[in-house]
């Protein structure tokens, strides 16, 4: 009976020390690795759409509660106003979700760009969601509340040939960004200015 | 039977160089390498664990009973696992992405609780840690030259680690030979090695 307690008292006490230190290593390396993911997943969409402004938007980044989900806003710093914020929402599309990066210019509330982070659609016609600029371009600087649909829904987007589903995603993705932000509105211009 | 610290270290690069003499690991060993660089990688994150855990396991080799000594070994190793892979996320994203779930599986590699159980639980630390180290850069090595190999007769490319810049090394008229970077000519360039090494080593 004592060896048996013996055994069970050295297995928890390497449990317990390997819990305790792996705690510490997480807590020191958390806040890296989430930079590293938003850097080498987020990063390159955010980087292209923020072109030209002189902050790092992934650095510069804040977060809101919406309901139970944290969101992160990324700033964006143009001519020395924060004015543009970045944040990603996801629409349904052929394969699956797509995410989308759109940044908003908080003091005309129009679009600065968009781009696709993830998508799982298929390869040479949905894909071009993201390796192209055709469809994402034409979002530039249309106001956020504008309903945003492709021209087969009697929209004014033209949805790239053979990918209607994708596009629709991808709109549908950019008007849950702009109820995001109608909700959202005050505590982002709250944010921003710290 | 006793060898110096330094035999210990060095049976690991030739006499015993995994996976070659000790035929262990051979998952990791045909999946990670593709690109040098992936093989560089896994090489140092094993090794990096394959030590500490020698130190560790060696150290407390009095401690554990004998009875439940195969769970306390693989808690010490995954402990050191989990903090490579952390630390990897951290500091060197890509290579974690392309080396993903291989990371968490050292804790499975039966080279490092081999070690343990074979050696460390039975020797000093100082010469667990030479074992360690020496199973480690032979590990390394080891990956690092069927990388080398794949990398090179399979894509055409050389990968150079940790820049991660991938250099042309034949013209655009070269077939890359596919067979070698899929999972089947890992084993064949494993054989050949096998081979090779086996061929030298008989006098």
């Amino acid at each position: 009976m004592r060896e048996m307690i013996r055994l069970f008292v050295v297995v928890l006490v390497f449990s317990c020390v390997s819990g305790g230190l792996l705690a510490v290593v997480r807590s020191g390396t958390q806040e890296r690795i989430e930079y590293q993911q938003l850097k080498f997943v987020k990063g390159p969409t955010i980087k292209q759409i923020m072109e030209g402004c002189s902050n790092d938007p992934l650095s510069d980044r804040f977060k809101i509660m919406d309901g139970d989900n944290e969101r992160s806003f990324f700033v964006g710093e143009f001519d020395g106003k924060r004015s543009v914020v970045a944040f990603e929402s996801f629409g349904k599309g052929f394969g699956g979700n797509i995410g989308v990066i759109v940044a908003i210019n908080v003091e005309t509330d129009k679009i600065v760009g968009i781009g696709v982070t993830t998508h799982s659609e298929t390869p040479g016609l949905g894909s071009r969601a993201k390796s192209e600029p055709d469809l994402s371009s034409q979002f530039k600087g249309l106001p956020i509340k504008e309903p945003f649909k492709v021209t087969a829904d009697g929209g004014k987007i033209d949805a790239i040939s053979g990918a209607t589903m994708t596009s629709r995603g991808v709109c549908g993705a950019v008007v849950v960004s702009a109820g995001i932000y109608e909700r959202l509105k005050n505590e982002i211009l709250k944010k921003i200015k710290t | 039977m006793a060898k110096t610290i330094v035999q210990e270290f060095t049976k690991g690069l030739w006499a015993e160089i995994p996976p070659f003499r000790l035929v262990l690991g051979l998952c990791p060993t045909l999946a990670v390498t593709k690109t040098v660089e992936n093989g560089v990688g896994m090489g140092i994150a094993t090794t990096f664990v394959l030590v500490c855990s020698n130190i560790l396991i060696s150290l407390l080799r009095n401690v554990i009973p004998k009875n439940v000594r195969i769970a306390c070994f693989i808690v010490v190793i995954a402990t050191f696992v989990i903090v490579v892979e952390l630390v990897m996320q951290a500091f060197a994203y890509p290579l974690f992405l392309k080396l993903g779930i291989f990371i968490p599986l050292i804790v499975v590699n039966c080279i490092v609780l081999g070690r343990a159980e074979a050696f460390a639980a039975k020797n000093g630390v100082v010469s667990s840690f030479a074992d360690g180290l020496g199973i480690g850069i032979g590990f390394t090595l080891s990956l690092t030259a069927l990388s080398l190999f794949r990398e090179v007769f399979g894509s055409g490319t050389f990968t150079v680690p940790i820049t991660s810049v991938s250099i042309q090394l034949f013209g655009p008229s070269f077939q890359p030979f596919n067979f070698l970077v899929e999972a089947p000519g890992a084993f064949v360039c494993l054989g050949l090695m096998l081979c090779i090494m086996n061929m030298l080593g008989k006098k």
